[in-house]
């Protein structure tokens, strides 16, 4: 499988704090990757990182055969690369229609405005409401749904079933699913590797700023032990 | 006679204060879009709105260019400099204290009412009214000069105007957005510098017209923008910066308290915004729309 | 953003030997300045030290930029000329009136500015000191546009004989002295203490129960009573107090000598009210505009010159061998 992102020896830092201590990884297109560690090790830094909100930053990251690492922020995403917040961001002062509508396409073959309404009815009925008063759960689903309208080859999740109900954990599963379906590249950022495992084709695991292990959902269940003892679970 | 004031008088000054309001408004809704998405008070406001009256004044005088298209151009052309000035200096500051931009802007505004203070003078030059709007139409209960009912009308318009562009389009959405999360907002592919060297350009654009808009009515003098600034500063400290709508309304309602303070009780009419803006801090201290910090 | 407050790091090797040297040198050109330089300027200069420092009292330790100081430092020239002149008053309790009424107008200033956070402060106290400078326009006592002349410098103490220069100018320096070793003294307390926390993470000081506001109000009326003592002295060395002593451009002036100098440090304003003060002297009977002068020079120094003269020597290798701290 052709790798979409090749990440290689990513160094990054929060100020003085050198959070990432040379990050390897890629992903395939089309597959859908999970990143697995406690809180702190740098996940949600790597995915940042990689996006380029991080801008102290050292390494290679190459995005079909482009380095990420000299582009400027507001281009990264016309690139084709698509970012979801550990906050959601959805914005107050914005309709859930305006929020919807807010990233712009990059590129063809995003979802159509229907197509998305079809896919999270709830979103539809209150796309006049203001985008902060939707639950936790809906959201999550507005989040994942605007960038689906933006035609990105590849969407960075940052923990989107966070804080959720099962019920509504189960949903975004089967989103997760359908976007796979269509081909949509996935990085997941997940501490719940339950849910994880249901969705994603590779797992890396990561601790104090590097990857420390890296294995296909098929082995998931050999790796019970080592998981519980990098996770503390 | 009403209050025991002539209603000639009483609707004379109202009509004062509805036009010092429209400038408040103006003024107070360009420094509110401004701080909302750049954080910066610029204190340039009132040296940008100068500018403006005096390049109209400038196209006149110099080119034979008269208000209508001054009207445009002026704006233009300060809103450039603006853009220019936000491109070069200004965006260095915004990872900074707040008080620095503030120190930076009046330091701006210092050397362009310095300059124009050096070129022409501290005196002010006329203006003359466009003959379009020249003269007045007498309504039974008062006299009402057609160009201070423009003023009124026209600023009205920008007003509203903005207040759609900002609430229901696009590009207004895309403000509202980069105001809450900007970096978010330049993760989606929005450039989001661009939009800041938009905004501080529409910003002094708006003052500039204001400028162009005050040129018949008062002289243009290099000191008129230091003395309408901190009355604007005033203003919003009244209103709050987080809200468009409420720069507009509170800058309309102090003008006008400003009118009606200079018929019943005229020594106190130009601190009587300084006072409103004390009540409102003791038993209001987020303003009177209050929606930010 | 740091967790610790100032109170609890460890003590820090402080530049003892430099400072001590640079005291004493200090001293000693202050005392033998008037035998190389005009009296006037000097008591001129001193007394924007003063106002300089109070005024950095404020927003280099408190982190409080105020817009309106110059209300305290002509609202205390007022006051002192009024009490010397009108009611006759020796000059050291003329002074005090001085120092009293910029104090009072600090408490109702300081308490309606400290109700809204950042930078909507130094909006608040532009908006309310205009407002004092429209009432001394207007006001019976303060003569309007002609001001208070011909305020005559009295007998201090009621026998060393003002009007002579020589006495004049010890008197100020002496006076000079005693603001800066008051000031000196509040940034070394634990009350100052808890002013620089405040500046560094309010937030954290909330949470460690410090009752904000009025640390800020006390701040306030101290940099207020200070001021006005540099402008009550101001007002017997010129002999007159007038509206350009309460005006915003005065308030902006004091902001540039401190941020010239550098804010956050004790001497920095000392060094930028002495740079700007020579400078007006120097410029005052050419044609140079001088408003554009120090518009620019704000300009500059934000952008290239935040540490200003002092925090710049204090970063420097020199200043950072001799002990001193390296700062913002």
């Amino acid at each position: 499988m052709k790798p979409l992102l090749k990440v290689s020896g990513l160094n990054a830092w929060y100020g003085e704090s050198h959070i990432l201590h040379g990050v390897d990884m890629t992903v395939g297109e089309g597959e859908m990757v999970t990143l697995l560690g406690r809180n702190g090790v740098g996940k949600t830094t790597t995915l940042r990182s990689i996006m380029g909100i991080v801008r102290n930053r050292k390494g290679a990251i190459d995005f079909s055969g482009e380095d990420l690492i000299k582009v400027p922020l507001h281009r990264v995403a016309h690139r084709g690369l698509g970012f979801i917040p550990e906050e959601r961001g959805i914005f107050s002062t914005l309709s859930v229609y305006e929020n919807l509508l807010l990233p712009p396409a990059v590129a063809k073959g995003g979802m159509t405005v229907d197509e998305i309404f079809e896919l999270f009815p709830n979103l539809h009925e209150r796309r006049n409401s203001p985008g902060t008063k939707l639950s936790g759960g809906e959201q999550q689903m507005l989040a994942i749904a605007r960038i689906l309208r933006t035609g990105v080859r590849m969407m960075l999740l940052d923990e989107p079933t966070e804080g959720l109900a099962p019920v509504i954990v189960q949903r975004i599963g089967d989103v997760l699913k359908t976007l796979k379906e269509r081909g949509m590249t996935v990085l997941l950022v997940e501490q719940n590797f339950r849910f994880a495992s249901k969705v994603a084709d590779r797992f890396y695991l990561m601790d104090h700023g590097r990857m420390v292990g890296e294995f296909p959902v098929s082995e998931l269940s050999d790796r019970m032990g080592m998981l519980h003892d990098v996770l503390g679970v | 006679m009403i209050f025991g004031i002539p209603l000639q008088a009483f609707l004379g000054q109202l009509l004062i204060g509805l036009i010092n309001g429209s400038f408040y408004a103006l003024l107070s809704l360009g420094l509110a879009i401004i701080f909302g998405l750049l954080r910066v008070i610029n204190f340039a406001h009132g040296a940008q709105y100068m500018l403006g009256a005096f390049f109209a004044w400038m196209l006149l005088s110099y080119f034979g260019i008269g208000y209508w298209p001054a009207l445009i151009v002026a704006p233009l052309a300060v809103g450039l400099v603006g853009a220019v000035i936000e491109r070069t200096m200004l965006r260095r500051l915004y990872t900074l204290d707040p008080l620095y931009g503030l120190l930076f802007t009046f330091g701006l505004a210092l050397t362009i009412e310095g300059t124009f203070r050096y070129l022409y003078g501290a005196s002010g030059q006329p203006y003359a009214t466009p003959a379009a709007l020249a003269g007045g139409t007498n309504l039974g209960f008062m006299f009402l000069p057609v160009y201070r009912g423009w003023v009124i009308a026209f600023s009205l318009v920008v007003c509203i105007g903005t207040w759609l562009v900002i609430e229901k389009t696009k590009l207004g959405s895309y403000l509202r957005a980069a105001t809450e999360n900007p970096i978010l907002v330049q993760s989606f592919g929005i450039n989001v510098p661009f939009l800041l060297t938009l905004t501080y350009a529409l910003g002094a654009a708006l003052a500039a017209l204001a400028g162009v808009l005050a040129a018949p009515i008062y002289q243009v003098s290099p000191l008129m923008g230091s003395n309408i600034i901190i009355v604007v500063f005033a203003v919003v400290v009244v209103g709050g910066m987080g809200s468009i709508m409420g720069a507009i309304i509170t800058g309309y309602l102090l003008g006008v308290a400003e009118g009606l303070t200079k018929v019943f009780y005229p020594e106190a009419s130009n601190i009587v915004i300084f006072v409103i803006m004390a009540i409102v801090l003791l038993i209001r201290p987020a303003g009177l729309f209050g929606r930010d910090v | 953003m740091t967790l610790t407050l100032d109170i609890d790091k460890p003590r820090e090797k402080k530049p003892v030997v430099a400072q001590t040297i640079f005291l004493a040198a200090g001293l000693a050109l202050l005392v033998l300045a008037p035998l190389f330089f005009y009296p006037v300027f000097l008591m001129k200069l001193l007394c924007f030290a003063l106002f300089a420092c109070a005024f950095n009292l404020l927003l280099g330790y408190t982190g409080l930029l105020s817009f309106g100081h110059a209300a305290f430092f002509g609202g205390a020239a007022y006051f002192t000329a009024h009490a010397v002149k009108e009611w006759g008053l020796p000059p050291e309790l003329g002074i005090l009136v001085g120092v009293a009424g910029a104090a009072f107008l600090g408490a109702i200033i300081g308490f309606l500015a400290i109700r809204r956070q950042g930078i909507y402060f130094a909006m608040i106290t532009l908006a309310l000191a205009q407002m004092f400078y429209f009432f001394c326009l207007q006001a019976e006592f303060t003569k309007g546009e002609d001001g208070i002349q011909s305020v005559p410098r009295g007998h201090l103490f009621g026998f060393i004989d003002l009007s002579q220069s020589a006495n004049m100018y010890y008197f100020v320096l002496g006076v000079f002295i005693i603001g800066v070793a008051i000031i000196w003294r509040i940034i070394h307390s634990p009350f100052g203490m808890i002013l620089k926390s405040i500046r560094e993470n309010e937030t954290r000081a909330v949470s460690l129960g410090y009752s904000v506001r009025n640390y800020k109000l006390a701040a306030f009326v101290m940099s207020a009573a200070l001021t006005g003592l540099a402008g009550g002295v101001k007002a017997l060395v010129f002999q007159f107090a007038t509206l350009t002593d309460v005006s915003w451009q005065m308030s902006g002036e004091v902001i540039l000598m401190t941020l010239l100098g550098g804010i956050g440090t004790l001497i920095g304003p000392l060094f930028g009210a002495g740079l700007v003060v020579t400078l007006q002297n120097y410029l005052a009977t050419s044609e140079f505009p001088v408003t554009i002068i120090t518009g620019l020079v704000f300009m500059v120094c934000v952008l290239l010159f935040r540490r200003g003269i002092v925090g710049e020597f204090y970063n420097s290798r020199l200043g950072r061998k001799l002990g001193f701290e390296h700062r913002h």
